[in-house]
């Protein structure tokens, strides 16, 4: 990963987190939201056996983005796909630190891992964004929403600077990840300039 | 106070005063006014036929507005004559177009060397200078090539060499990545935003594209041929 990761966007040098705006962190959250995080940890599994350790490192490091997984959520989650045939875990190991285990995954656990890297995320229409609302509200109710949408786009694109200037410093999964948000941004741009274009005629259809 | 003394104050590099321009009976720039600070990068952003492309033409002394004032440096640049105001657009500025607009008869070199060339520097110094710019921007061995033989990011690399080598003082880019893939793009704004800030290099960045725009310091927007600043925006 690039200049302290992804987590380090917010701590990173002359970055000033604004309150009112979200941040990649944030972000990161509601795109991996819907993500399994078993399924994840089994994914990694695939790789080989590991420990539940080096299992909540890697999570953290390719997938946590400041949100990083519990302890006790690693071994809980290990716990159960072993009780669901879908790892085993190995004898206990006692060196000189404290018992590990190393966790194998099975082959039920590897076509589980194919089936779900193979299914599409369903996409988000977004059919009742805040975005649609306050422009339809403003239009019902005779306010300025050109002004609002306005003050949407100065966000979006500020947003937008942050994000390029943090590709620009980061690696390549940095990159990827803030194109992700950079192109959703753009899409929102994008209906925030036809809206606004069309004002006129939104204002007639929400009155009549 | 003057007007030059006033520019030099305010420290701003180029800036439009109330520009109006039509053509024929098509208003284009009604009152447009922008100021842009030495070494800030900044996104003129519009919808097509906004009038966008007429202000960076006006601000770099190609068209000449019928009303308002153009300052560069603490002087008047609407008032020069035509061949005063090429000879600044040589000497100080820097051009990026959408498409290259290479020199076709000239290999990629020569083409990068020829504000250098047209401005009296002797072929030599001019080539070596060109052929600085090849490595810095991702063109190593292309030095040869014509632009038929070059790709389209490749050839917008160069033609981006081509309008900083003569070290302007502003770069108007108008639309540079418009013609290219997001790849190819994103590697010319990266290169281009890059170099001049290492320079100091004034930027005029004229764009549809809220990525592009995102590399610059600021945007304005501007509609029906008046620039506005976007509510909450940040300087």
């Amino acid at each position: 990963m690039g200049e302290g990761g992804i987590r380090g966007l917010a701590a990173a040098g002359n970055y000033q987190p604004r309150r009112q705006f979200y941040y990649l962190r944030e972000y990161s959250w509601g795109i991996l939201s819907g993500m399994s995080v078993p399924l994840t940890l089994l994914g990694l599994l695939e790789r080989g056996p590991s420990h539940g350790y080096d299992l909540k490192r890697d999570y953290d490091a390719y997938f946590g983005q400041g949100r990083p997984l519990r302890y006790s959520q690693v071994y809980a989650t290990l716990s159960r796909l072993a009780r669901d045939g879908k790892t085993v875990a190995g004898p206990v190991e006692q060196e000189a630190g404290p018992e590990r285990r190393r966790y194998i995954i099975t082959s039920d656990g590897v076509a589980e891992v194919d089936k779900w890297l193979g299914e599409p995320v369903p996409p988000d229409p977004d059919l009742q964004s805040e975005l649609f609302t306050k422009v339809v509200l403003a239009l019902m109710l005779g306010k300025r929403a050109d002004s609002y949408l306005d003050t949407q786009r100065a966000a979006h694109l500020r947003r937008m600077r942050e994000l390029t200037s943090f590709k620009q410093r980061g690696g390549t999964l940095d990159v990827l990840l803030a194109d992700h948000a950079l192109y959703r941004l753009e899409a929102d741009l994008r209906w925030i300039d036809h809206t606004a274009a069309r004002l006129d005629q939104l204002a007639r259809a929400v009155r009549s | 106070m003057t007007g030059i003394e006033k520019s030099a104050v305010t420290g701003n590099v180029v800036e439009a005063r109330g520009l109006s321009l039509s053509f024929g009976s098509t208003p284009a720039l009604r009152g447009a006014s922008l100021a842009v600070r030495r070494g800030e990068v900044v996104a003129v952003m519009g919808p097509s036929g906004s009038g966008k492309s007429t202000l960076l033409h006006c601000l770099a002394g190609i068209l000449v507005p019928g009303e308002g004032e153009v300052w560069f440096g603490g002087q008047r640049l609407d008032s020069l004559s035509d061949d005063r105001r090429s000879a600044l657009r040589r000497d100080r500025f820097g051009f990026v177009f959408q498409s290259g607009q290479l020199v076709p008869e000239l290999t990629a070199e020569e083409n990068v060397a020829l504000p250098l060339l047209l401005s009296g520097t002797r072929r030599g110094p001019a080539m070596a200078a060109a052929r600085r710019w090849f490595p810095v921007l991702g063109l190593d061995g292309l030095e040869r090539r014509r632009s038929g033989e070059l790709s389209g990011g490749q050839a917008q690399r160069v033609a981006l060499a081509r309008g900083l080598v003569a070290e302007p003082e502003v770069l108007f880019a108008d639309e540079p990545t418009g013609a290219l893939d997001s790849v190819s793009g994103e590697l010319v704004m990266d290169l281009l935003t890059t170099a001049v800030r290492e320079r100091g290099t004034t930027v005029v960045l004229v764009t549809h594209d809220a990525r592009v725009a995102a590399y610059a310091d600021r945007e304005v927007v501007v509609r029906d041929g008046k620039v506005g600043t976007l509510t909450g925006a940040q300087p």
